[in-house]
């Protein structure tokens, strides 16, 4: 195995991933469990590898269902991995007993995104810190018990601590909750802080507040970081190495300086491109990426990304969903009659559902196969530049109406791109980006 | 303001203690209008009848059973109500009010025990059922359902009559077969609050820091549960006096020889009202509607005040001061 | 089209108070500004500032125990104090609104097109089948949705898609006022640019007013062409957006730019203190207690809107105006550091 992307390789990784994937079953109708049908999974983790040195930050970027929360749930045992494994500090947690894995959480905390939830309403700030202390038997008495909680309140700012100690969050405002929530985790002295979002739920003037504890607490305390968020902003800012997710894998992972000088996977050049920025010199981009994240349970072939990449090319995963949608876009645009009449050219549009390279499209009542090609090739026309037409092989015109062949799909791997991974095929000289160059 | 001042004016400055069952005795406070009144007219009429239950005998001229005097002059039938007895007598010979005292001594000893019972096992079994899910969980709402498929009064008799060779028939007999109509009842109410508060990142949190599923469930899931208890136990106590009555009415109830019941009152004074003797039937009759509109007017107001969803808290009209520069500025 | 004389919407010293059991909430206190058709006025703030109850309150949905005061005008009257039954008809009509999470403003047991179809109803009884359906499939077409999936119940929608009916469902009525409040917060980034593309695009198509709410300034600078700035239920800075970006007047709106981590970002800065309590603000200006710049006139005195050169309104002594001030009054306030703690 190889080490991921540079970094102070010299002593052991604090963390290692390797190929970690985490399926949710899905529970489907009752009919399905009585019949042992399969309702399928949700796919929220699906093959992610990365290490995390001592004392490094690393964040885990990714849009809503890239699955970075729940990588980082399964980090700490919270969710069940269903593949790979996870070393933290030499020991493997994949298959570690709920026993084990309490004793795991003590060096491997977490920081949640809501600062209002994540306190117990019912307990006042002494009892609530203080609290892994005598889960874990470390506080034996009421003594030590104070002493320790006033020490992580005065590390993280809460002071003075009398003020603080027996206040309900209820009192509290978000940042203080935050702030709470950080020396709860930082009481048991843990090796790593998991923050999920720790910053998105509050205000921006008080954001910088807390990112300001979070660095001054890793220099104080000897944290490592796994820093899991949407925004790139603060990433930048605070993280030493960036991990894009998309969809459950990751698609670039480097050092952070040089992802957002050069970013190379099409996806992170979109997300750097899309993030607001208070700049009135700047207007909304208008050629960003097309759609959403789609479905997790049965994702796109090949590359997840390519039904909205702009670079995408023959190999990339092309299918008959991506046909479906390039049909119904075009409709999204036509008056309500032209959509009418070539809607009836048309038979079930539900036959293009299934991740295929082989999509039917049959003719619609009264018209043959002709006038369904006839419509393939009025939107080819229309439009040539789009990506899909390179991934088409073969297109057959009969009685009932069309066949259309993609090419076989090839999954992307991370391939060494420079300093950094990228889950790319324009990166791969293998299959021969078209274009000749693979982005400058 | 009509207000007492007992509310710290910003909850930021002063922490407004009101957790857990606190929150109860602020919400008697800060109740207002209708449900206010609600709430003390049910809790003055519910204390009443508890005193009556505590002190029985000394308020009660007579005990329960006691047919004669000290001198061994045994009362009249039926005797209509005279300075000797306020109330008169019933059919048995005895006092109607000491019946009517000691009845709710009674009815609050079993609904106080159905309670506890009720409570010990549905409490627990909401809990665990709520968090760990699974199996365990499908099956005990399978369970729990069918029992509450089962008319309820006649589960009671039939429960009544299976324990009564073992406990008699008396008190707890009749809150054993009370109870068990009512667990399903705290079950479900607790199980669907756990299954609500299991997904709030609190508890997720206490996972992360360590703590073990039986810490968890005690320490952060049952302290945010617990606060909807009172207002179902209160409406339940309401229906168990109601439950209890019937039993006593049937003839499945505490025997008479073991308690006073105003059920079992009720039924023996049945042909009394055809002859014209109305004092048998109206006062136990009358304690059991005051008895039952009193706890439900309790668990009612308390639902209004405790229940986020429906609470109003009094709330000052708002009233706009001249704006400045229009007339004087402070 | 009407000119740009007469706006399309007017607030004029709109007051909107929550009643408490002591003090009311001021939760917008004293508020004016216009917003011409096809202009986009930017609303920005902290949380608790009042911009979601100014919003609301231009809908006339302010909750039980709210109390307005002041003018609120569009369609040619003034809203504030109109009954329930006369809002209901203005609703949609002359105002729509986009929400944050479109979820719970969809009935999820009716179709795209019930939804379309009762609006349309409620509002221009006269239309037929025929036309209902074709403007509604226009408006969904306008935003991308394809005609196909018309049928469709809102939980078979992404959220990006559901944002996209809840806007055609707004424009379904051709309201000259649009209020969007947050509606982009609850999407992903790349979403979110392609709803504010559709929205920068309104006021070109349908010459609409909009009126954008948001604590978002990065998607302000990006879509608006004005910002209204609002600290403790006040606007305290009010002008072009690009001058309120490039230099702004008020020492909030600076310090409030100053915090924003964006990807330039070389350092962190954060403003001190906390907002304000809204039952009892502090006097004379609301920011003097967190304000670097304050001046001893600052909590004797409310300060008064002033134009400065940039074509903004800023409430802030700073900007004068000088004759007001009384003497010693420019003169930097002492007060105690407030906590490090001490914070929103």
């Amino acid at each position: 195995m190889r080490p991921e992307t540079e970094a102070p390789a010299t002593t052991a990784p604090l963390l290692e991933v390797r190929n970690v994937k985490t399926h949710f079953a899905l529970r489907g109708t009752f009919a399905g469990r009585v019949l042992g049908r399969d309702a399928g999974s949700v796919k929220a983790v699906d093959g992610v590898s990365f290490a995390l040195q001592p004392g490094e930050v690393l964040g885990l970027v990714g849009e809503s269902g890239s699955g970075k929360t729940t990588l980082a749930r399964t980090i700490l045992g919270l969710a069940e991995a269903t593949e790979g494994s996870i070393r933290f500090g030499g020991e493997e947690v994949v298959g570690m007993s709920e026993r084990d894995l309490r004793r795991h959480r003590r060096r491997a905390q977490m920081v949640f995104q809501d600062p209002h939830a994540s306190l117990n309403p019912a307990m006042d700030l002494l009892t609530a810190i203080g609290h892994p202390l005598k889960i874990h038997g470390i506080a034996h008495d009421e003594g030590a018990l104070r002493r320790a909680v006033g020490d992580a309140l005065e590390h993280v700012g809460l002071t003075p601590v009398e003020r603080y100690l027996h206040a309900f969050p209820s009192d509290l405002s978000g940042g203080q909750k935050q702030r709470a929530v950080i020396a709860r985790a930082i009481i048991t002295d843990p090796d790593l802080l998991i923050a999920d979002e720790p910053v998105s739920m509050l205000d921006m003037s008080v954001r910088a507040k807390i990112l300001e504890l979070m660095i001054r607490l890793k220099e104080e305390l000897n944290l490592t970081y796994l820093y899991v968020t949407h925004d790139l902003a603060t990433a930048r800012y605070f993280c030493d190495r960036i991990a894009i997710m998309y969809l459950g894998r990751i698609v670039e992972i480097g050092p952070t300086a040089s992802i957002f000088a050069d970013p190379k996977h099409p996806y992170t050049r979109s997300l750097l491109r899309a993030v607001p920025d208070p700049d009135p010199d700047r207007r909304v981009p208008r050629d960003l990426p097309r759609g959403e994240v789609p479905d997790a349970v049965e994702p796109p072939l090949g590359c997840s990304f390519h039904p909205r990449c702009p670079r995408a090319f023959e190999p990339c995963g092309w299918e008959a969903r991506d046909l479906r949608d390039l049909i119904e876009r075009r409709w999204a645009g036509l008056g309500e009659e032209a959509f009418e009449r070539e809607r009836r050219r048309i038979g079930a549009l539900d036959r293009l559902d299934a991740p295929s390279t082989d999509a039917t499209i049959s003719a619609g009542r009264g018209s043959g196969g002709g006038d369904v090609r006839d419509l393939l090739d009025a939107i080819r026309d229309r439009d040539p530049d789009e990506p899909l037409w390179r991934g088409v092989e073969r297109v057959e015109t009969g009685s009932g109406g069309v066949d259309v062949t993609f090419r076989p799909h090839v999954d992307p791997a991370l391939l060494d791109v420079g300093d950094r991974r990228v889950a790319c095929h324009l990166y791969d000289p293998s299959l021969a980006p078209p274009s000749g160059e693979p982005a400058a | 303001m009509s207000m007492p001042a007992l509310e710290p004016a910003s909850p930021g400055t002063t922490p407004a203690r009101q957790r857990g069952l606190r929150r109860v005795v602020s919400a008697f406070r800060d109740a207002h209008g209708v449900s206010k009144a609600v709430v003390w007219v049910g809790a003055a009429i519910t204390a009443a009848f508890i005193l009556l239950a505590i002190f029985a005998p000394v308020i009660a001229p007579y005990d329960f059973d006691t047919y004669r005097t000290a001198d061994g002059v045994r009362f009249e039938k039926q005797e209509a109500p005279s300075a000797q007895h306020p109330f008169g007598t019933n059919v048995m010979q005895t006092d109607v009010l000491s019946r009517v005292i000691f009845g709710s001594r009674t009815a609050i000893e079993v609904v106080a025990l159905a309670l506890v019972v009720s409570l010990a096992i549905g409490l627990p079994l909401g809990l665990l059922s709520g968090y760990h899910g699974g199996p365990l969980d499908r099956g005990l709402v399978l369970v729990m359902d069918a029992l509450i498929a089962f008319p309820s009064l006649l589960f009671a008799i039939v429960i009544a009559f299976l324990l009564s060779d073992t406990f008699g028939r008396g008190v707890v007999t009749a809150a054993l077969a009370i109870s068990i109509v009512y667990i399903p009842q705290y079950f479900r109410v607790v199980r669907n609050h756990v299954i609500s508060v299991r997904e709030e990142p609190f508890v997720e949190a206490a996972r992360a820091i360590g703590a073990p599923p039986r810490t968890v469930i005690r320490r952060y899931v049952f302290q945010n549960v617990v606060q909807n208890v009172p207002v179902i136990a209160t409406l339940n106590a309401a229906d168990a006096i109601l439950t209890l009555a019937a039993l006593g009415f049937l003839g499945y109830g505490i025997q008479p020889t073991q308690a006073a019941e105003w059920g079992y009152d009720i039924k023996r004074a049945i042909s009394d009202a055809g002859a014209g003797i109305w004092w048998t039937g109206l006062y136990p009759g009358l304690a059991i509607v005051l008895l039952v509109t009193g706890l439900t007017l309790l668990g009612e107001g308390l639902n209004d005040v405790l229940n986020p969803v429906i609470r109003r808290r009094k709330t000052e009209p708002v009233r706009f001061p001249p704006r400045p520069g229009n007339e004087g500025t402070p | 089209m009407t000119s740009a004389a007469e706006p399309a919407l007017s607030v004029r010293d709109l007051r909107v108070w929550y009643g408490t059991p002591g003090a009311p909430v001021r939760a917008v206190d004293g508020v004016s500004f216009d917003i011409a058709a096809g202009e986009t006025l930017g609303l920005v703030g902290e949380s608790g500032c009042g911009k979601s109850t100014l919003g609301r309150s231009i809908m006339g949905l302010l909750p039980e125990g709210a109390a307005a005061d002041g003018d609120i005008r569009y369609g040619g009257r003034n809203v504030v104090g109109l009954t329930e039954r006369d809002l209901r008809a203005i609703r949609g009509a002359d105002v729509g609104m986009i929400f944050q999470e479109p979820m719970t403003r969809l009935d999820p047991l009716m179709t795209i097109e019930d939804h379309f179809a009762e609006t349309l109803k409620t509002h221009e009884p006269g239309l037929s089948k025929a036309e209902r359906r074709r403007r509604s499939l226009d408006a969904l077409g306008g935003m991308g949705i394809p005609p196909t999936r018309f049928g469709q119940y809102p939980h078979e929608f992404s959220g990006g898609m559901r944002q996209r009916i809840m806007i055609a469902l707004a424009l379904v009525l051709r309201p000259r006022v649009v209020i969007a409040d947050e509606p982009t917060t609850a999407l992903d980034v790349l979403v979110e640019a392609q709803i504010l593309t559709i929205l920068t695009d309104l006021r070109r198509n349908y010459d609409t007013a909009l009126l954008l709410i948001t604590h978002n300034l990065g998607i302000v600078a990006e879509a608006c062409d004005r910002v209204a700035v609002m600290y403790a239920g006040e606007i305290v800075e009010d002008g072009p957006a690009e001058q309120v970006f490039r230099a702004p007047a008020h020492p909030y709106t600076r310090e409030l730019l100053a915090s924003i981590i964006s990807l330039r970002t070389q350092a962190l800065r954060a403003i001190p203190g906390a907002p304000p309590d809204l039952r009892d603000p502090p006097s004379g200006c609301r920011f003097h207690p967190r304000c670097p710049d304050a001046m001893r006139v600052c909590p004797a005195m409310s300060p008064a809107p002033v134009w400065v050169e940039t074509g903004s309104t800023v409430r802030c002594w700073l900007h004068g105006p000088a004759e007001l001030i009384p003497p010693g009054g420019t003169e930097p306030l002492e007060r105690r550091r407030p906590e490090v703690a001490d914070e929103a």
